[in-house]
């Protein structure tokens, strides 16, 4: 500036103020903007992402944390994350235990809502997702290894998660509560896995949407046979390659905490 | 230098500069040297008595404003009714979302995740663009002014620090305007380096659009914080001082249609406008002597607000779409 010579001392001491206050301030906001990092880098949360998504980096470089995804989905799986999972803030993941991803609108909306690709355009059927793989976690509480069958709610009469029942209504999803069970031998994981059922359909000749590429090529889970520690045989449910780490097995489970975890640690997620 | 490269200038945070003579049209210098007789002196100043008299005992009410947060809440609204109603009209949030199935990208979130990502599918290119040509016609930053739920509560925070001000209670703190400029850089910088989309972490806007939407959060805990700091230390200073958001739509707008234009002939020097203005160094043209033109267009980092054109007492700034004529 040409004329600041001119200008009198205490306005340099303001202007100096004015810069000091400017350096400090602009630190603070960057600094405070990069604490984001810390939960990303520690993996402070594993999430269950929605069908589709990009390998974790990829996935939130690319999305937008617009909530597309959740407002189109028909069981309202999808949840929105919070400051707490820094750079992650608004993006959308999936609490399998509380509502899974069912795949009951069969179409993959929240997919074909995501704008920017996070949630990857090159999948077509639920058999093609990646969200992770379930793990049998607690197999010692399981009802089947018990030898115990299961008759009622599967989940209690306050839990409020749907679930599409072909057999009721095949295209909307029911409350779980309003749907009991009795069944001899506890087999709800693999009654209730959305692969198992596409399968089961395919096998009888009536695949989803009379659509042959609905039809998953592997399995997803199965009960197999073992002998306990009294050698008794009993039934336990095997995880198989054809899971696709949508947690439903996870959300039906009637023991608290549930039998299964859904692990995302492996190489989850589509390349992008 | 001509006047859109002065108006980014301006938008990038250098101060306004005072006109040199050769600035002038003819018409502009004619003016000038005609305000400045005795007769005219005197005519203003009775006029301005007069008509601070009149706001002082009937304070007039700012249509515009009222109408402006109409509009503003009826946007975020929108959003929010959609989604609870299921109706499908505007789908997202304000960081992207599909007008009845046509899609729109907010520019800075577009620019994070397209730095961040380094791909672009097809359907982000259409909302940047089409986002990008709307923004452009009404004007860029009106953005801030018109849609953007922080512009909304930060002008309620506003009118609580002026009020504290008035009692002496705070002072306002101002910082170097050029800020924003480094900040927006560094957010471009630290996506294209980093590969996640920093800036969203911490911005107002798009954590107040998700939390109307979504439900409320954590989040809103750093908007409250924002809003504490504008109260008690820096009048407006996350609109003036930081927010990328603003810089992008600013620059958008430079060459933008709708605008607030100055009418120098009417102009009483009063400096109204000043008063009320979120970024006040866009008026500086209307301080006595400054004019460079008898009609003068106000700068890119104008949000179109209005509030400058509801406090003029002799209606010298008015809204205009080029091409169009006077819009009030």
């Amino acid at each position: 500036m040409k004329n600041s010579s001119k200008k009198k001392r205490p306005m340099t001491v303001k202007a100096r103020r004015k810069f000091i206050r400017t350096v400090i301030m602009g630190a603070g906001l960057i600094g405070t903007s990069l604490l984001g990092f810390i939960p990303v880098l520690g993996r402070w949360k594993e999430r269950v992402r929605p069908p589709g998504a990009l390998k974790e980096q990829p996935f939130l470089a690319s999305c937008i944390k617009c909530g597309q995804c959740v407002q189109v989905c028909p069981v309202n799986a999808i949840k929105l994350a919070e400051l707490d999972e820094g750079f992650g803030i608004g993006s959308p993941y999936i609490d399998t235990r509380a509502q899974s991803c069912d795949f009951s609108c069969d179409g993959l909306q929240c997919v074909l809502a995501c704008p920017t690709g996070a949630l990857t355009h090159e999948l077509n059927y639920p058999h093609e997702t990646d969200m992770g793989i379930a793990k049998v976690a607690r197999p010692e509480s399981c009802l089947a290894v018990l030898g115990q069958g299961f008759k009622g709610q599967a989940r209690g009469p306050e839990y409020d998660g749907l679930l599409r029942y072909d057999e009721i209504d095949r295209w909307n999803p029911i409350l779980v509560r309003e749907h009991p069970y009795d069944l001899e031998l506890c087999d709800l994981c693999v009654r209730q896995c959305p692969i198992e059922i596409r399968a089961n359909q395919c096998d009888a000749g009536k695949p989803p949407s009379a659509d042959e590429n609905q039809c998953p090529p592997k399995r997803a889970i199965r009960l197999v046979e073992i002998d306990n520690a009294e050698g008794v045989r009993r039934m336990k449910p095997e995880i198989l390659d054809g899971c696709v780490g949508c947690g439903v097995c996870d959300m039906i489970c009637p023991i608290e905490p549930s039998v299964f975890e859904i692990d995302v640690t492996s190489s989850r997620g589509w390349a992008a | 230098m001509s006047r859109i490269s002065r108006s980014l200038s301006e938008l990038f945070g250098n101060d306004p500069k005072k006109p040199v003579p050769d600035d002038y049209t003819p018409e502009a210098k004619d003016l000038h040297a005609f305000q400045r007789t005795d007769e005219e002196t005197k005519k203003r100043v009775d006029g301005i008595k007069v008509e601070l008299a009149e706001k002082h005992a009937h304070p007039p009410l700012e249509k515009l404003r009222l109408k402006r947060w109409a509009v503003l809440l009826l946007v975020n609204l929108l959003f929010v009714f959609s989604f609870y109603l299921d109706i499908q009209l505007l789908e997202g949030a304000l960081t992207a979302s599909r007008f009845v199935g046509f899609h729109l990208a907010d520019l800075n979130s577009a620019l994070q995740v397209m730095l961040a990502f380094k791909h672009v599918v097809l359907n982000l290119l259409i909302g940047t663009v089409t986002v990008f040509i709307a923004w452009w016609l009404l004007g860029g930053r009106t953005f801030c002014s018109w849609a953007c739920p922080y512009h909304l509560l930060a002008e309620w925070a506003e009118i609580l620090h002026l009020k504290l001000v008035q009692k002496k209670w705070v002072t306002d703190h101002p910082f170097d305007r050029r800020a924003r400029t480094w900040f927006w850089i560094i957010f471009v910088a630290l996506a294209l380096v980093t590969g996640y989309t920093v800036y969203e972490t911490i911005s107002p806007t798009g954590i107040l659009s998700r939390a109307l939407i979504y439900g409320p959060g954590l989040a809103l805990l750093w908007v409250a914080l924002l809003l504490l700091f504008e109260i008690f230390y820096s009048r407006r200073a996350w609109c003036r001082y930081a927010c990328p958001i603003g810089l992008t739509y600013g620059m958008v707008g430079a060459t933008s249609p709708l605008i607030v234009q100055y009418e120098l002939s009417s102009c009483f020097h009063e400096g109204e406008c000043r008063k009320v203005c979120l970024v006040p160094h866009v008026l500086e043209t209307v301080i006595k002597g400054r004019a460079r033109g008898t009609e003068v267009e106000i700068g890119a980092d104008c949000t179109r607000c209005g509030r400058c054109v509801d406090s003029c007492p002799t209606n010298s700034l008015m809204f205009k779409f080029k091409g169009l004529g006077n819009l009030l």
